[in-house]
């Protein structure tokens, strides 16, 4: 084990394990800090927030006087469970600039997401918040072994959305070489990937699939190519699904986490150990709550997560409600790292839906399909109404495995399946098998849900 | 003696499987027979063709799902019970059928059965000493390439 580190004194280290021998990047020191030092570096930093926020943003002070709760009853960490918490809708309510603490002469950049109804929320950073992303983002990429002289390819979508310039000016902090690809236009991507000797991608997991696809068609094996490692976020996806890009791109494949709302991508991100993802603490403090009552659960619980940003000023989020579902871990990870970790995300409460009473979330189709599949095939869950009835149907596209000369061999899978997926569910799905290549392609975030209920209801 | 069937995903709508034989004949590439066995919403095309490989990689590169099996081609008389004759001599030897279709195009003046053996080396090793079994060669003669 490697002795804790003194925060930000460190110039040089290796990992004492052998087997993943990389040197420690001075950036990650913070990663090290001893749980103490953390606990009141944050403490301090959640007080100046509550002053920022409470001094700044009308409705975070209304909230708190409504509870009689003065900025200074925050006296302990724990003391962050007197403060309300922040949703989505006060975003949106507040559109476009009500939760700003900065004035604008400070604010230097703004993004926005589109959401998937009505108004798009907005985010905005101050020049020392950009630094703090893109430090959060380098200290991401350090922990998985991203270095000077890698080529990097940021294939998330450049613009209002985190995505791309996050990972940007992340990869750029540690001194990458950065393609700034953007999302879309596959075959140059692959071109770009093996023209330019790209050994890190940083994009959505579906999207990163649909490269692997298009490069086999195009003559391409991405495993004789120098990428080794991809960065991969904005969408829950499973660890069938990590062994299946490992397996087919010959690369490593770690999860990055963040939302918008938050700062964008670099909330956490895996490790090298590739169990979980450490959260930086010292810039953001998570806690798991019952999503119905409130209440905050204790480290290991599942329940939703919420998070507080401890080092933003334009726009401070106190206790925002992420509506993802994880738990945080309680063990220490083999990497030494002292910041937690969260467990990979696999529900986003957004995703779910609701059919014939049952909460559904798309990846437990996909842990269902994989439960009898080597190979995850493209699927997408169409959900009609059919005489105010509820259906569910899974489109599975037939691939090497699927397909056989026999109709009955084709027919026993499609059974199968349906009986997984109503074993995990406990309702009747209907499985359908499609042609391959008849399933959209995503270049960004996958639909992996298409509601026709209201169109047919 | 075994010949490579090419196997097809098609979808149970309009068009599905005249897209893959549109594509081959626009291409150049004769089918010499074909066989089609569906369930409610999708179907296997089967198609024996002389140059398979080709045909192959054409269907792959337009999204087909395809599959390459061995079958067996086995020559039957035009005659009342010919094909009852050489289901006897399977039966008798124990062999597996999947499923047959005939072979469509002429042979000198025979015409030929084509089996799906589940295991075909097995069928072949028991019946060749009583029934015969057509070459790919001369199954593809009097097809045009
Ligand atoms: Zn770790």
């Amino acid at each position: 084990m490697r002795p804790a580190l003194k925060n930000k004194k460190l110039t040089q280290g290796t990992i004492m394990k052998p087997t993943k021998a990389v040197p420690m990047n001075p950036i990650s020191a913070m990663d090290f800090i001893p749980q103490e030092q953390l606990h009141s570096l944050q403490l301090a930093r959640l007080r100046e927030m509550v002053d920022l926020a409470y001094a700044n943003v009308p409705l975070f002070k209304a909230r708190l006087d409504e509870r009689s709760i003065k900025p200074d009853d925050i006296q302990k960490l724990e003391d962050i469970r007197l403060l309300p918490f922040t949703v989505k809708a006060d975003l949106r309510d507040t559109y476009p600039f009500g939760l700003f603490a900065s004035p604008m002469k400070d604010i230097v950049r703004l993004h926005a997401s589109s959401g998937t109804t009505g108004k798009p929320i907005v985010v905005a950073y101050t020049r020392q918040d950009l630094d703090v992303w893109s430090t959060a983002v380098a200290r991401a990429l350090a922990a998985v072994g991203v270095h000077e002289g890698d080529i990097a390819q940021i294939s998330y979508g450049y613009g209002l959305f985190t995505g791309g310039l996050g990972a940007h000016s992340g990869f750029e902090k540690i001194g990458a070489t950065v393609i700034p690809a953007s999302g879309g236009n596959t075959e140059r991507q692959v071109m770009l990937m093996k023209d330019f000797g790209v050994t890190c991608v940083a994009c959505t997991p579906s999207y990163f699939l649909h490269m692997i696809e298009t490069a086999e068609k195009m003559g391409v094996d991405m495993r004789e190519l120098p990428v080794r490692l991809g960065i991969f976020g904005a969408e829950p996806w499973t660890e069938a699904m990590r062994s299946q890009i490992e397996k087919k791109s010959g690369i490593k494949a770690y999860d990055i986490y963040g939302l918008s709302e938050i700062v964008g991508p670099g909330v956490g991100c895996s490790c090298l150990e590739q169990e979980g993802l450490h959260i930086f603490e010292d810039f953001f403090y998570p806690e798991i709550i019952d999503p119905a009552t409130g209440e905050v659960l204790p480290d290991g619980t599942e329940g939703e997560l919420v998070l507080t940003t401890l080092a933003k000023h334009a726009m401070p989020m106190i206790r925002y409600r992420t509506r993802d579902i994880t738990s945080i871990m309680t063990s220490k990870c083999a990497c030494g790292r002292t910041i937690r970790r969260i467990s990979k995300i696999g529900r986003r409460s957004d995703d779910m839906f609701i059919i014939r009473g049952v909460n559904v979330f798309p990846t437990q189709i996909e842990t269902a399909i994989m439960s009898v599949e080597s190979v995850l095939p493209v699927y997408q869950i169409i959900l009609t109404r059919d005489h105010g009835l509820d259906n569910i149907e899974v489109d599975i596209e037939v691939n090497e495995t699927i397909f056989h000369d026999r109709v009955s061999a084709i027919e026993d899978i499609r059974h199968t399946i349906s009986h997984a997926i109503e074993r995990i569910l406990g309702i009747r799905v209907f499985v359908k098998m499609c042609a391959p290549n008849s399933i959209p392609r995503s270049e960004g975030k996958a639909k992996r849900v298409i509601d026709r209920r209201n169109l047919n209801a | 003696m075994k010949l490579k069937q090419i196997s097809l995903f098609v979808e149970n709508k309009p068009g599905t499987v005249n897209s893959a034989l549109k594509l081959l004949a626009d291409n150049g590439i004769n089918i010499s027979t074909l066989s089609l066995s569906d369930s409610k919403f999708f179907g296997v095309l089967r198609l024996l063709i002389r140059d398979w490989e080709k045909a192959r990689d054409l269907l792959e590169a337009h999204d087909f799902a395809v599959k390459i099996t061995d079958v067996v081609a086995i020559e039957v008389d035009h005659a009342a019970g010919s094909l009852s004759k050489v289901l006897e001599v399977l039966d008798r030897h124990q062999v597996n059928i999947e499923y047959l279709y005939a072979f469509a195009a002429g042979l000198h003046g025979k015409a030929a059965i084509i089996f799906r053996f589940a295991d075909p080396d097995d069928a072949i090793s028991k019946i060749r000493s009583e029934l015969k079994l057509v070459e790919p060669l001369d199954l593809f003669r009097e097809i045009p390439n």
